[in-house]
């Protein structure tokens, strides 16, 4: 990794973990002494060329990296504007770009004598992630899933057990990502001595934002390169579908300092003026959850309001506080795609490039087809393709009306 | 003085420890949490917490999350605590009221007009469950500009290199989380609390409560040979919430249950030195 000038937006968070006026560390007492230790053993190992080795050696061996720049030709041709490249994460072992911050959120658990394994899901995919390294590294591992993940979420659910992880549904709330993650740091609270909490966005109590960033800045890193590479020269746009946001940051963060634009994909749901979306930048407002402040789906008396959104990974009522800032300074643009046109999307690209997509960079997709037709051939759209659709087909199947 | 200080000056002269008990403002409703406020301060609670309900409670455990879910449901807000706060204390001038909650809420409020609000309400602390010393600054100067004070969690994890860095802006008491964990699960015991309490004792002259955790008078009784005051929030919660009705109110009958728990748990805690 090049490192970041001084003045680069690439330096960020600050040593309160503030990212501008957002993250911090907002826990209860009973967590601070554990995240200060956290954040002591990430200082330490990300100086430690070891530990940089060490996670080299598991992206390039066990998740198969670096994934493909992919040049989409006939979604080019189909869309007759801007030329569209894929960044294929979807390639990576167990289908998602979660791997990679998971690879790196275990090696440091191993570093810090941690012997147990927590974390939360949304679409399962970090869940499955996590069970596998969990499973790679011989540690016992408990997932938090909201009960209504667990139901339309079946083959995860079911993948996370084979994989030998306990699976924890939580009834809360609307018992999704949220509700999942406040069950996730209510165990490590009442464990906090053995228990390593894997966080799967960019996003909760510094450093996990920055430190997600890190492990996950290997796809833009990459990009970067490959890029260069084929076009010998940067992409125009850089695209990527925003839950959480760590498949964007991951994306963006090896181009805030160029001349790229960058675009956050949030999800509409069934509209931003339905009320059911999950659109935290376009509709919500700066608050406090999960240990960062962030924008956040919230009602006028700061009660968090529940998000809605075809893809269980984009289910959240927040945002990294990453995302927060370069919107509040403009660096990345952020538009919101609604649950039919994500499918669209989704259809579009199987039918095109022979690519089932997960409904998460549908989103992207989504917003891609719709700006590549008014640019000119020599445009190039860099999009991340986050994770593969296996997962989703039996909630796209019910949208389509097709009984499997 | 401030209302807690005079509180905890009096108590020390009569050589007891506080009983601390804990209502979530609006469950299940407004007037049952008014009345266990009032009927709370008449049976012996000597200092009163009272939950701000948040939809995201995430340092606690089962039965204050559902109290919070009802009381969200019976139409809780911050204006509607202090709403609640400011009747309980146009009758009762003397009980020292204790606001425990998450950031959010406040924030959305405003904190300018948070303080200046609870103040007039006749709040005397502040407890922020999701806002550690690190993130303190964000309200400190709002609460001092109207004399709450800002009460600090102290938990098993805080290191004794630690102890001063969350003590230094502490004020009122020190809420001693006497288990690693959500309230309501486990309980310390006698000697967890003979080593841990001194220990904080070291370094603060502050009074210290415990609280997570305690159930029982026998609970509470031991906690007063150790601190200064016991909290006692879910063994209430749950006795009422097992009590409610099909529509989920509480009958007069189950009120006075409650409050006669509060009252044995004032009599064990009397007993206690």
């Amino acid at each position: 990794m090049n490192k970041p000038l001084p003045n680069s937006l690439r330096s960020l968070p600050d040593a309160r973990g503030r990212f501008g006026d957002f993250g911090g560390r907002f826990v209860a007492e009973t967590l601070m002494p554990l995240i200060l230790e956290l954040e002591a053993a990430y200082e330490q190992a990300k100086q430690d060329p070891t530990f940089q080795d060490e996670f080299n050696y598991y992206l390039t061996h066990y998740v198969g990296r670096p994934s493909p720049l992919w040049f989409a030709e006939r979604l080019t041709r189909h869309l007759g504007g801007a030329k569209i490249y894929f960044k294929r994460d979807e390639l990576n072992h167990t289908g998602a770009h979660k791997i990679n911050n998971c690879i790196g959120q275990i090696l440091l658990a191993r570093r810090m004598g941690k012997t147990r394994i927590i974390a939360e899901t949304g679409a399962g995919q970090h869940g499955v992630a996590t069970a596998t390294v969990a499973a790679l590294f011989g540690l016992p591992c408990v997932i938090y899933m909201g009960a209504t993940d667990v139901e339309r979420q079946q083959p995860n659910v079911f993948r996370m057990k084979l994989l030998g992880a306990e699976i924890v549904p939580v009834t809360a709330g609307a018992a999704t990502l949220k509700d999942a993650m406040n069950e996730a740091m209510r165990d490590w609270v009442a464990n906090v001595r053995d228990t390593f909490y894997i966080i799967g966005t960019a996003a909760g109590p510094h450093p996990y934002p920055a430190m997600v960033r890190d492990f996950q800045s290997v796809i833009g890193t990459e990009a970067r390169a490959q890029m260069l590479a084929a076009e010998g020269r940067l992409p125009d746009t850089a695209i990527a579908a925003i839950g959480g946001g760590s498949n964007a940051i991951g994306l963006f963060h090896a181009f805030l300092d160029d001349e790229v634009a960058l675009i956050g994909v949030e999800a509409a749901g069934r509209g931003l003026e339905s009320g059911e979306h999950a659109a935290a930048l376009a509709r919500g407002r700066p608050g406090v959850l999960h240990g960062n402040r962030t924008y956040l789906l919230q009602d006028a008396d700061g009660q968090i309001t529940e998000a809605h959104s075809i893809s269980a990974g984009l289910d959240y009522p927040g945002i990294g506080p990453e995302h927060a800032h370069l919107h509040d300074i403009g660096r990345v643009s952020y538009v919101a795609v609604t649950d039919d046109e994500a499918l669209e999307a989704f259809q579009l690209c199987c039918r095109t490039e022979g690519i089932i997509p997960a409904l998460e960079p549908s989103h992207a997709l989504a917003h891609v087809a719709k700006m590549a037709p008014g640019l000119p051939a020599e445009h190039i759209i860099l999009m991340n393709l986050c994770g593969r659709g296996d997962k989703d087909i039996f909630t796209v199947a019910k949208h389509l009306g097709a009984k499997l | 003085m401030s209302r807690i200080a005079t509180t905890f000056a009096r108590l020390g002269a009569e050589n007891r420890a506080a009983l601390i008990t804990f209502v979530e403002a609006f469950d299940p409703d407004r007037a049952t949490s008014a009345a266990l406020l009032n009927g709370m301060a008449a049976r012996g609670a000597d200092i009163i917490e009272i939950g701000m309900p948040f939809t995201d409670p995430m340092a606690d455990g089962p039965t204050i999350q559902q109290a919070g879910r009802r009381a969200l449901r019976a139409g809780a807000t911050v204006a509607g605590t202090l709403a609640l706060i400011r009747e309980f204390r146009s009758a009762n001038q003397t009980v020292p009221l204790v606001l425990m909650g998450y950031l959010n809420p406040i924030l959305a409020y405003g904190i300018d007009d948070f303080a200046a609000d609870a103040a007039e309400a006749g709040v005397d602390g502040v407890i922020v469950v999701d806002m550690p010393t690190e993130e303190s600054d964000l309200l400190l100067p709002a609460l001092r500009t109207h004399a709450i004070d800002l009460i600090r969690l102290v938990a098993p994890t805080t290191s004794d290199q630690r102890l001063p860095i969350v003590l230094k802006e502490s004020s009122g008491f020190v809420y001693y989380v006497s288990i690693t964990g959500i309230t309501g699960t486990r309980t310390a015991s006698a000697e967890d609390l003979a080593r841990d309490i001194p220990r904080i004792r070291r370094a603060t002259a502050l009074p210290i409560a415990v609280g997570f955790g305690v159930r029982t008078p026998e609970q509470a009784a031991i906690v007063a040979r150790h601190a200064d005051g016991a909290v006692i929030a879910s063994a209430l919660i749950d006795h009422m919430a097992k009590g409610l009705d099909h529509d989920g109110h509480a009958s007069p009958a189950l009120i006075d249950a409650v409050l006669d728990d509060v009252a044995a748990l004032a009599a064990a805690m009397r007993a206690a030195r």
